[in-house]
């Protein structure tokens, strides 16, 4: 574990990711500390421009709503939409990969075949219909994020398992009785656990994407504030008001950079022998 | 070759299929009746209509019976009618289509020539300014959601600048014509070219990066290195050839991406393109139109996977022999 955080911390960008990333985690922690109000309610004239009152920092938009606390509001839906819609990815992805990993042949024909027929079609439309079709909710968000992540996963992981299958340790598990299950479960996944971590770090990103991009399309849960919304909604009045689409933006593209550079961070920390390959 | 192409024609084709039984199975698995999410919510339907509909669509038949009707109804071109604008949806999306086609090709262009050319600098001074300057631009591209980057180019060079149409097609009432007209319309298609193609090119440039490192170290760079070549002329013939193929590979799997990017850069930007009916149909609940343009993009990436692997193997003569 030291070890890790030595190799870790050597990666700078990786660093200040994890700080930026802390604190985006801490606002959205304590956003109703922070805004006891509800970031829906009306609270000052509409259009205030940001750095013009200071309780209003970030100004308000077009119905009088405080945009700083929208960000923080939004924080919790980004973070939230971004770790759950990625286990679920992991939780379809991970048993596929092993599958097709372990007993190869037809099972792995069929899966494989699977896999690239929802890699072919093109992901953000199917998000789009997906959650159209459902009703746009956190449920249905989640379920069509994590429908249209997982087949990196699986891939990632069929190749791990297929590179491991041979080795003897495998081998000895077979000869000395276990189930398929038990060794796929015990002695092969727990080896393939680094790759995974850092194709999670960076699906958690895409997925925080994902997310923004379909509310900013209308399709985000009704009943919740987040960054994708309030852009889409400051869209029409871009000429009038900047801030109202600049600031939730910045918000995505830190949150977003600061994951990014964690993943190559964890990467350098995990795959220390691959980690310097290209540089 | 005609072999491959046949073979790769049949797998298009059953990933088509697949996508028409999914788009069937999504309208049944809508929540209320199936007649309802076709005409559109309930704003279309009353009682005789949804009668009529289920008439047409026979939903009382058995639902494989009517999974081949879907089929054989889509092989004729026939994707629905949009009861909310009143005209069936493969005229609405044939409408659209040159207009996604033009947005998208000009993109990809510039994204590939750009995104290899400042991939191959970056190669080229690995570790000096210029280098981590290209890398960190491509870091924050990666971050940057596409119809943000959208908006801000509109509020930049068309709102502060005003040095571009940051807004539509052509000139509503410009009356341009012949010449005067493309102008007008390459005008417009800048930005929204430019944005998407921007976006892309980071994604180019990390991979031609890389994969020119890598073949750099191979032993035929050495023998040529070895036999005294100019080290441009090892640059250009030895390895940018064989760095280009990973690069070939990924844009085969990006164009999926590129039609996503379409869609958001085409609401931006109001480009009459099928991107923006698929926003337009949002709004209205007209599920027929979205699942009508979910597959006609997903008709697109297919064929634009097959150009790029025919492609492949023009440009890799070791595939074509084996």
């Amino acid at each position: 574990m030291a070890d890790f955080w030595k190799r870790f911390k050597r990666n700078r960008g990786a660093v200040i990711g994890l700080a930026i990333l802390l604190a985006v985690v801490l606002i959205a922690v304590f956003a109703p500390l922070l805004f006891p109000q509800s970031p829906w309610k009306m609270v000052q004239r509409p259009f205030l421009p940001p750095f013009a009152m200071d309780r209003f920092p970030l100004g308000t938009d077009t119905l009088g709503r405080n945009v700083i606390a929208g960000l923080a509001y939004g924080a919790r839906v980004s973070l939230l939409v971004g770790l759950i819609s990625t286990l679920v990815s992991l939780l379809i992805g991970i048993p596929i990969g092993a599958l097709a990993g372990y007993f190869g042949g037809r099972v792995d024909d069929a899966l494989m075949r699977f896999t690239e027929f929802f890699q072919t079609v093109p992901n953000f439309a199917l998000a789009i219909v997906l959650v159209a079709i459902f009703e746009p909710s956190v449920q249905s968000i989640v379920g069509a994020i994590a429908i249209v992540s997982w087949p990196p996963v699986a891939r990632l992981v069929r190749g791990e398992v297929l590179s491991l299958r041979s080795r003897e340790y495998v081998e000895a598990a077979i000869l000395s009785g276990q189930t398929s299950i038990t060794i796929i479960w015990r002695q092969i996944l727990p080896n393939t656990l680094s790759p995974i971590i850092v194709l999670a770090s960076l699906m958690v990103a895409t997925a925080i994407l994902l997310e923004s991009s379909l509310s900013f399309l209308g399709l985000g849960d009704p009943n919740l504030m987040s960054w994708g919304y309030m852009i889409g909604a400051a869209r029409t009045v871009i000429r009038q008001a900047w801030w109202l689409s600049f600031f939730p933006g910045l918000a995505i593209v830190l949150t977003v950079l600061a994951l990014n550079l964690i993943g190559e961070g964890l990467n350098d920390a995990l795959n220390p022998r691959l980690s310097r390959k290209g540089k | 070759m005609l072999r491959f192409i046949a073979m790769r024609l049949v797998k298009a084709a059953i990933i088509l299929i697949a996508i028409v039984t999914l788009n069937f199975f999504l309208i049944h698995a809508a929540p209320g009746d199936p007649a309802a999410v076709m005409a559109g919510e309930a704003g279309a339907a009353d009682k005789i209509f949804l009668e009529q509909l289920r008439a047409q669509f026979g939903l009382e038949k058995p639902l494989l019976t009517q999974l081949g009707l879907y089929l054989v109804g889509v092989l004729q071109f026939d994707l629905g009618f949009s009861y909310r604008q009143q005209m069936p949806v493969a005229d609405l999306i044939f409408d659209r289509l040159p207009a996604t086609v033009l947005l998208t090709i000009t993109a990809f262009i510039i994204s590939l020539v750009l995104g290899t050319v400042a991939g191959v600098l970056a190669s080229a001074r690995v570790g000096k300014w210029s280098d981590t300057l290209i890398s960190t631009f491509a870091l924050l591209f990666y971050a940057t959601p596409l119809y943000w980057a959208a908006l801000m180019a509109v509020l930049v060079f068309s709102v502060q600048l005003n040095w571009l149409p940051g807004f539509g097609y052509e000139t509503v009432g410009g009356g341009y014509k012949g010449f005067d007209r493309v102008l007008d319309i390459a005008k417009h298609l800048i930005l929204p070219a430019g944005t998407l193609g921007l976006f892309f090119m980071a994604v180019y440039m990390r991979m031609t990066r890389a994969s020119m490192l890598e073949v750099s170290t191979l032993d035929f760079v050495k023998t040529a290195r070895a036999k005294g070549l100019k080290p441009g002329i090892i640059q250009r013939r030895h390895i940018f050839r064989n760095a280009l193929l990973p690069v070939l590979t990924l844009a085969g799997l990006q164009a999926g991406q590129l039609v996503g990017g379409a869609i958001l850069t085409e609401t931006v930007f109001a480009w009459p393109g099928i991107g923006r009916l698929m926003f337009e149909a949002l709004a209205q609940r007209d599920y027929n139109v979205l699942l009508g343009v979910f597959f006609v993009s997903a008709a697109m990436v297919l064929l634009f996977n097959l150009i790029t692997d025919i492609l492949y193997r023009v440009v890799d003569p070791r595939i074509r022999v084996s």
